[in-house]
C-alpha cells in the first residue's frame, strides 16, 4: 500500500521554503497531544513498571532495589491466577453478551426513521452521563436482600436469593455499563453501509435473516471488532463495578491492585499485578484483533 | 396480454405524490427506459416493480401473475443498482454465485453458469478479485453479470451508467444493449440521460413530476414530442410563441412576430395562441435572399462532427446545427438566411411556459 502513495505534491503556491515547512508543521501540530499523552500515560506507566521491580518488606515498606519476586509470586500463586482467570472470564462473557445485545440494537436503531432514531440513540447514550459508581449503587440497591427484585421473588413465592456478590451480577452490571461502547462503533459502521447492498441480497431471493448474516454482518465486522476490544479492555480493568457489586468475595484484578496499594500498602506488588494485567490484556486484544481482522483485511480494506 | 404490466400505479409519501397513476405495458424481450429529470419518480417506479416500495394504489402483473404485494425476495427479478451494491466482502465469483446459491442451484451447476455470466461481460480473468480491486466499469459489469446469472424474467437497471465517465458510458451503452439482445431478457432501465435512453431502448417512457407524459419509440419522441416539456427535455429545441392567422384543414399559417410561417397541423383555429418547436438540425443556413427569414451569426461553436450556430434575428436567438461536411462554415457576424420545411415544425397549443431552461442540465 505505502509504495503506491504518490509523491508529496509540489507546492503550487509561491511558498519559498516548502521543504522546510513540510516536516515541522505536523510535529508542531501534534506536540500538544504527544506531550499530554507522555505526561498522563507514558510517565505513570513507566513509574509503575519501575515500582513493580522494587523490593518490599512489611516492616520497613518499600526499599528500592531490584527484584522479580512480585512477578514470580503473582504468577505462581493460585489466588492470583484464579483472579486473573475470573477477570478474563467475566470480561469475555460481558463482551459476548454486549455483542449479542448491542449489534441487533444498533441494527434496529439504524433502521428507525428519524424522530425515533434520535430519541433511542439518546436513550442508549444517556447512561454515559451518569457516573459508573452511581449506576453500580443503583444495581446494588435493586439486587440487595431488601431490594425490589428480591421483594418480587418473595411475592411470587420463590424465596429470597443472594444476587449481590455473584459473577452473574457483575456481568449484568458490566454489560449495562459497556453496552454503549458496543452500540456506537457498530452503529457507525452501519451508517457507512450502502442500504442497496441488503436490497441486492433480497433481490436474489435471500431471506432477511440470510441477508443479515451473509451480507450485513461481514461488513460491520470491523465495528463489532472495535466494540469488542473496547468492551473487553474496559471490563478487564473495571474497578467500580466489581468493587461495589463483587464485594470482598468476588475480586477482579483491578480490585486486587487497589487492595495491594491501599490495604496491604504493598505498592510494588500492586504495580506488578497492574503491569501483568496490562500485558495480559494486550496479548488477548492483539490476538483477537489479528484473528478477526486479518481474516477480513483484504476484502474490506 | 403483456409480460410486465403496471396498472394505475401510485405512490404517495404523505402529501407528496411521488408516482401518480402510472400505467405501462412491457412486452417480453423489450428494452424500455424510464426517462425524466431527477426527482420525477423513476426510481420509485422501479422500486415498486422490484418490491422494495409498496404501491399506495394500482397493480403490477408479471406474466399474468399479480405481484403487487409479493415480497421482493420472492419475485426473482434481476436488479442492477445505481451504486452497484456489490457485496464488498465477496470475490467477483462469489458475488455472481450468490443469487444461484439463494435459488438452491446445485454447486456443480453453479460454477459453469457463473463462468458463462462472467464471460458474457468479459470479466472471466477477474473472478478472484474483490470489488474494491476493480474499476468502475468492471464493477458495473459484475453487477450486470450478477443480475443476469439468475436468468430473471425481468432485468431492472437504475441509472446503471451514471457513475461512469463519459467515454466509458458510451461504450457501455452499446455493450449493455448487445448483451440484452443476446440474452433476450425483458429490461426496464431508469435514466435521466436522454442520449442513453434513446440509443439503446425499444421504447422510451417520459416521466414528469410522477406522471407519464409520453410512451413511444425514441425516434418518435424526438420528432413528435407531445408536450412542450418533452421537446425541451429531449434534445435541443427552438421554441417560438405565435398566433394562428389562417387555418385550412391539414395546414395553417402561424404569425411569429409578424412573420407568416406555414405549418402542417390539423384542428387549429384562427386566433389561437400556439408554440412552435423546431429542432436546430432542421434549420438550414442559406444565402440571405433565399431564407424564410434572415439573421446574423452571433456565435458559433465547433462540436467536431457538427457546427452549432446562434443566429440573432427577428424571432430572437435561434439555435442551428449543421453537419460538418468539410465546407467553410459561416463567419461570426455574417448575415445568413434560414429556411426549413413546414413538415419539421411541431405545434404545441397554448402559450409557452415561463421558465425556458428547466431541463438545460440534462440536454446531454
Ligand atoms: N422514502 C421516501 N420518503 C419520502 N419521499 C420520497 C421517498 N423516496 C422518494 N421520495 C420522493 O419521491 C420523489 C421521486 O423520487 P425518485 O423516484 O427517487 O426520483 P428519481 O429517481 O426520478 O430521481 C422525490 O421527490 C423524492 O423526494
Ligand atoms: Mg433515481
Amino acid at each position: 500500500m505505502s509504495a503506491t502513495v504518490p509523491e508529496a505534491a509540489p507546492a503550487a503556491s509561491g511558498d519559498e521554503t516548502p521543504e522546510r515547512r513540510f516536516p515541522t508543521a505536523p510535529l508542531f501540530l501534534s506536540a500538544p497531544a504527544v506531550l499530554l499523552f507522555a505526561a498522563l500515560v507514558l510517565i505513570p506507566l513507566f513509574l509503575t513498571a519501575l515500582l513493580s521491580f522494587n523490593q518490599f518488606d512489611y516492616a520497613t515498606g518499600r526499599t528500592g532495589g531490584f527484584t522479580l519476586e512480585h512477578y514470580l509470586s503473582v504468577l505462581t500463586d493460585e489466588y492470583y491466577l484464579e483472579i486473573f482467570l475470573r477477570t478474563f472470564r467475566i470480561s469475555a462473557l460481558a463482551t459476548v453478551i454486549c455483542v449479542v445485545i448491542g449489534v441487533p440494537e444498533a441494527y434496529i436503531l439504524s433502521r428507525m426513521s428519524n424522530p425515533w432514531r434520535s430519541i433511542f440513540l439518546l436513550v442508549i447514550l444517556a447512561p454515559l452521563l451518569v457516573s459508573v459508581v452511581v449506576r453500580a449503587f443503583g444495581w446494588s440497591m435493586l439486587l440487595g436482600p431488601e431490594g425490589p427484585v428480591n421483594a418480587a421473588l418473595m411475592a411470587f413465592g420463590i424465596g429470597r436469593m443472594r444476587l449481590l456478590y455473584t459473577e452473574g451480577t457483575v456481568i449484568v452490571a458490566l454489560v449495562h455499563v459497556m453496552l454503549p461502547f458496543m452500540v456506537i462503533p457498530v452503529w457507525t459502521s452501519l451508517q457507512k453501509l450502502d442500504p442497496a447492498v441488503e436490497q441486492a441480497a433480497l433481490s436474489f431471493g435471500a431471506s432477511r435473516g440470510t441477508a443479515i448474516v451473509r451480507v450485513v454482518a461481514p461488513q460491520i465486522l470491523p465495528g463489532i471488532l472495535s466494540g469488542s476490544l473496547i468492551v473487553f479492555g474496559l471490563s478487564a480493568s473495571a474497578f467500580a463495578i466489581p468493587g461495589l457489586l463483587g464485594g470482598r468475595r468476588l475480586k477482579m484484578v483491578a480490585t486486587v491492585v487497589y487492595d495491594q496499594y491501599l490495604s496491604d500498602l504493598n505498592w510494588p506488588m500492586g504495580a506488578a499485578v497492574a503491569a501483568l494485567l496490562l500485558i495480559a490484556n494486550l496479548i488477548v486484544m492483539l490476538t483477537y484483533h489479528r484473528l478477526v481482522e486479518g481474516h477480513y483485511r483484504r476484502r474490506l480494506g | 396480454m403483456s409480460f410486465l404490466e403496471l396498472k394505475n400505479i401510485t405512490k404517495r409519501y404523505g402529501p407528496l405524490t411521488a408516482v401518480g397513476d402510472v400505467s405501462l405495458s412491457v412486452e417480453k424481450g423489450e428494452f424500455v427506459s424510464l426517462l425524466g429529470p431527477s426527482g420525477c419518480g423513476k426510481t420509485t417506479t422501479l422500486q415498486m416493480i422490484a418490491g422494495f416500495v409498496e404501491p399506495s394504489a394500482g397493480t403490477i402483473r408479471l406474466d399474468g401473475r399479480d405481484i403487487t404485494r409479493a415480497k421482493a425476495n420472492s419475485r426473482g427479478l434481476g436488479i442492477v443498482f445505481q451504486s452497484y451494491a456489490l457485496f464488498p466482502h465477496m470475490t467477483v465469483f462469489d458475488n455472481v454465485s450468490f443469487g444461484l446459491e439463494m435459488q438452491r442451484v446445485p454447486k456443480g451447476e453453479r460454477k459453469p453458469r457463473v463462468e458463462e455470466a462472467l464471460s458474457l461481460v468479459h470479466l472471466s480473468p477477474y473472478a478472484k478479485r474483490y470489488p474494491r480491486e476493480l474499476s468502475g466499469g468492471q464493477r458495473q459489469r459484475v453487477a450486470l453479470a450478477r443480475a443476469l446469472v439468475i436468468r430473471p424474467p425481468v432485468l431492472l437497471l437504475d441509472e446503471p451508467l451514471s457513475n461512469l465517465d463519459a467515454k466509458l458510458r458510451e461504450a457501455m451503452q452499446f455493450e449493455l444493449r448487445e448483451i440484452q439482445r443476446k440474452v433476450g431478457t425483458t429490461t426496464v432501465m431508469v435514466t435521466h440521460d436522454q442520449a442513453e435512453a434513446f440509443s439503446i431502448s425499444d421504447r422510451v417512457v417520459v416521466m414528469e413530476a410522477g406522471r407519464i407524459t409520453q410512451i413511444d419509440q425514441p425516434y418518435r419522441i424526438y420528432e413528435h414530442p407531445e408536450t412542450e416539456f418533452i421537446s425541451r427535455f429531449v434534445g435541443k429545441t427552438n421554441l417560438l410563441p405565435g398566433k394562428v392567422t389562417t387555418a385550412t384543414g391539414a395546414g395553417a399559417t402561424v404569425s411569429l412576430a409578424g412573420i407568416a410561417v406555414p405549418v402542417e397541423a390539423a384542428g387549429l383555429s384562427v386566433g389561437e395562441t400556439v408554440t412552435l418547436c423546431i429542432r436546430p438540425e432542421k434549420l438550414h443556413l442559406t444565402v440571405p435572399t433565399n431564407g424564410l427569414l434572415t439573421g446574423r451569426v452571433a456565435d458559433r461553436f465547433f462540436l467536431g462532427s457538427q457546427w452549432l450556430y446562434h443566429i440573432d434575428g427577428p424571432l430572437g436567438t435561434l439555435m442551428v446545427v449543421t453537419p460538418n461536411d468539410g465546407s467553410t462554415p459561416a463567419e461570426q457576424g455574417a448575415t445568413v438566411g434560414l429556411e426549413w420545411s413546414p413538415s419539421v415544425v411541431r405545434v404545441h397549443r397554448g402559450a409557452m411556459a415561463e421558465a425556458p431552461d428547466v431541463a438545460l442540465e440534462v440536454t446531454g
